[in-house]
């Protein structure tokens, strides 16, 4: 709505005409400036600009739902726009019935954790029939770093799904249904999330997975944050704001993975806590030291942030920032059927413990 | 003495002044429209209007009796009083409550910040059901507006808060369940908040600008949440000083609606790093000139394992940090964080 045209606001024609003289064509134009700016770029007097620019707000601004609305049109829609099991139990009932549609959600994880292993198998449910828990719908799985693997997906289907897989020809759709992209660069990414767009609104596909969001934009984050209008920012940012109206719009679910960096300094804090509790500082660096790539920019825009961690021998799943679940960490083991729960009760987490990522090398 | 170019007219009209010899306002404050129009080879209108605008803008007008011989002005006492009739909106939870100076103030802008998953959402949703307790229960009993930039709300997160909000209070006052009239049942909540999904800066400039007539046309609205405030500007905007002086801009239209129709403005904004005196801190985003624009401003963050709040700044209340937590409920003290509900 911020691309509407001036011109069809139906201001006072000699108005309209001296924002069309001034190149002030649309919407965002008029309201990405100051009002002052305004009134010296168009040489009118400020009662004019004022009304103009109120005539131009109320047309560009969205209208508004009441909540309970909101509710009953997400209810209405239930069956499409369904939540997508993940079929590790304990983190279904977590998330309410599985990772939500209209909305972000990010696995986090060291390299070698797991991370595509679940994109894999995710993929693969939302293509199944609904009757086997899928959405029975496309995917579209945008493969930056090369690790999708066609010979895996058939195999994690065999030992999963046995029953369909070993159905003549079933095998053949299933796989059939994953689309993969794999964008050699940043602008390649985003022609063909533009190009994805139209399909992905009309509802054609029924599950975006990006693995991974980090290898596109590797940014050093230290010099990312200082500047932070930098060039490098602004892909980021476009990204961001169009995965979440693309989610939003389809009401799909959108998935995304981000990797880990090495966190070179100690946590960061607010100047108000002061140097106290040094001790418990370095003690908590020593057992985690790494972050999240892709800066808390990134962090803030994600609605629902999966932790994949590995510490005292065992790897875990955890729901790291969710709005409607609790803090919740499960134990899982990645086999032949993909990704596997050990547990369906999550152990609750406090505090720090949510968003650290740990790891530790294991012999697997 | 006030100067020509000070006053809000168009960049030829002050020009054209100038070169008339009309430097300052006293200037203006005896000639006739007539007089200027020839004077300045302007229409008679325009004339009437500038002489209009440059009227408002030096009027101080001597009254009858002493308390308002200036227009729109008050004492001090005046505002003390009027500042103890009103309520204040609870978060839910008490230690919370106190660091805002008993809970949000009407009247006020007030800024919450903090890392992502702390609770700036969940605090958001609180305030909209929570503005909605009724007059007699010790509640304002008015409506929300809720401003979601980031897609974050969750309209079944409201449902749980407003079911949970409800009981408590008809808990706290020993009333039964069943007594609980009709009007008060979560989905007559859900009803009174207006949820506005903006997708870009250029809607956000939109809807405060509209704002004001929205709260005309509904003037039982109590408080207006913007979550966050940041979310669009931090992506797509280029010229930083512009930009400084848009959400300026934003930041003046939003405090006046806040006194005009006495409600509540909570901004939500995200975190990011800042390098001072040689070591990286977090701070608020939006900069420095921004973070005169709000009244208060409260930061959330994580002590060990345990959520606090900090006011960072405001105009009466020492700085102090206390503890809170998120419970299946919402926001509640932390004591009672050993029972926590688990969700869904």
């Amino acid at each position: 709505m911020a691309n509407k045209l001036i011109s069809q606001m139906g201001l006072p024609l000699p108005i309209a005409n001296v924002f069309a003289a001034r190149s002030i064509i649309t919407a965002k134009d008029a309201l990405s400036l100051p009002e002052s700016d305004l009134m010296a770029l168009l040489d009118l007097g400020r009662d004019q600009v004022l009304s103009a620019i109120a005539r131009i707000s109320e047309i560009t601004c969205p209208p508004y739902q009441t909540v309970l609305s909101l509710m009953e049109d997400r209810r209405s829609s239930g069956c499409h726009g369904g939540r997508l099991r993940t079929l590790l139990k304990g983190l279904d009932e977590a998330l309410g019935g599985g990772i939500p549609p209209g909305l972000l959600t990010e696995l986090v994880g060291p390299s070698g954790i797991g991370k595509t292993q679940f994109c894999l198998k995710l993929s693969l449910i939302a293509a199944l029939p609904t009757c086997y828990g899928g959405l029975n719908g496309r995917v579209i799985y945008i493969d930056t770093e090369s690790k999708f693997s066609s010979r895996r997906i058939i195999e994690i289907g065999e030992n999963s799904f046995p029953q369909i897989f070993q159905t003549e020809g079933m095998a053949q759709e299933m796989a059939g249904r994953i689309v993969v992209l794999r964008p050699a660069s940043l602008s390649e990414f985003t022609q063909s999330l533009e190009k994805i767009k139209l399909s992905l609104i009309q509802r054609e596909v029924n599950l975006l997975i990006i693995d991974s969001m980090a290898g596109l934009i590797s940014v050093n984050p230290r010099e990312n944050e200082s500047c932070t209008r930098g060039s490098r920012q602004q892909p980021l940012g476009w990204t961001l704001s169009f995965l979440k109206s693309v989610a939003e719009f389809s009401r799909i679910p959108i998935v995304v993975t981000n990797q880990v960096r090495g966190q070179s300094t100690e946590a960061f804090h607010y100047p108000f806590e002061g140097l106290g509790g040094d001790d418990n500082v370095t003690s908590e660096r020593l057992e985690s030291h790494l972050v999240a790539a892709l800066g808390i920019q990134w962090a803030h825009a994600v609605t629902i942030r999966l932790v994949l961690e590995a510490h005292s021998g065992q790897r875990y799943i955890k729901v790291a920032k969710s709005p409607f679940s609790p803090p919740l960490a499960f134990p899982f083991i990645v086999d032949s059927s993909g990704i596997v729960p050990l547990s369906d009760d999550g152990i609750e987490l406090t505090g720090q413990e949510i968003s650290t990522i740990r790891f530790q090398v294991q012999q697997i | 003495m006030m100067e020509i170019s000070s006053l809000p007219i168009s960049a030829s009209h002050r020009s054209k002044l100038l070169s008339a010899g009309y430097t300052t306002l006293s200037s203006l404050s005896a000639v006739s429209p007539l007089q200027l129009s020839r004077d300045l080879n302007v229409a008679l209108q325009e004339a009437v209007d500038i002489l209009k605008v440059s009227s408002e803008s030096c009027r101080v007008e001597v009254q009858d009796g002493d308390v308002e011989f200036c227009k729109g002005a008050q004492t001090a006492w005046d505002m003390l009083s009027e500042e103890q009739a009103l309520r204040h909106i609870s978060t839910g939870s008490g230690d919370l409550d106190s660091i805002f100076g008993g809970g949000i103030h009407c009247k006020e802008v007030t800024e919450i910040g903090g890392v992502p998953g702390i609770g700036k959402t969940q605090l958001g949703i609180q305030l909209a059901i929570n503005v909605q307790i009724p007059y007699d229960f010790g509640g304002l009993g008015g409506k929300a507006i809720y401003i979601d930039t980031e897609g974050s709300f969750m309209a079944e997160r409201a449902y749980q808060i407003a079911e949970a909000s409800i009981w408590d209070t008809f808990d706290n006052f020993g009333c039964q369940p069943k007594e609980i009239p009709e009007k008060l049942k979560p989905e007559s909540f859900l009803a009174n908040i207006f949820y506005f999904r903006i997708c870009s800066y250029t809607e956000q400039i939109a809807l405060i600008n509209y704002l004001e007539q929205f709260l005309v046309e509904h003037k039982d609205v109590k408080i207006v949440i913007i979550d966050s405030v940041t979310f669009h500007f931090r992506q797509d905007f280029d010229d930083l000083a512009i930009r400084t002086r848009v959400l300026g801009g934003m930041s003046l239209k939003l405090m006046n609606l806040a006194k005009k129709f006495s409600l509540s403005v909570v901004l939500m904004n995200q975190v990011t790093t800042k390098f001072t005196e040689g070591s990286f801190h977090l701070t608020l985003a939006l900069g420095d000139s921004w973070s005169h624009s709000c009244t208060n401003r409260v930061i959330l963050y994580w002590n060990g394992n345990d959520r606090h709040a900090y006011l960072d700044k405001s105009p009466y209340l020492r700085p102090a940090s206390v503890h809170f937590s998120v419970t299946g409920k919402g926001i509640r003290d932390a004591t009672s964080q050993c029972k926590r509900v688990r969700m869904m």
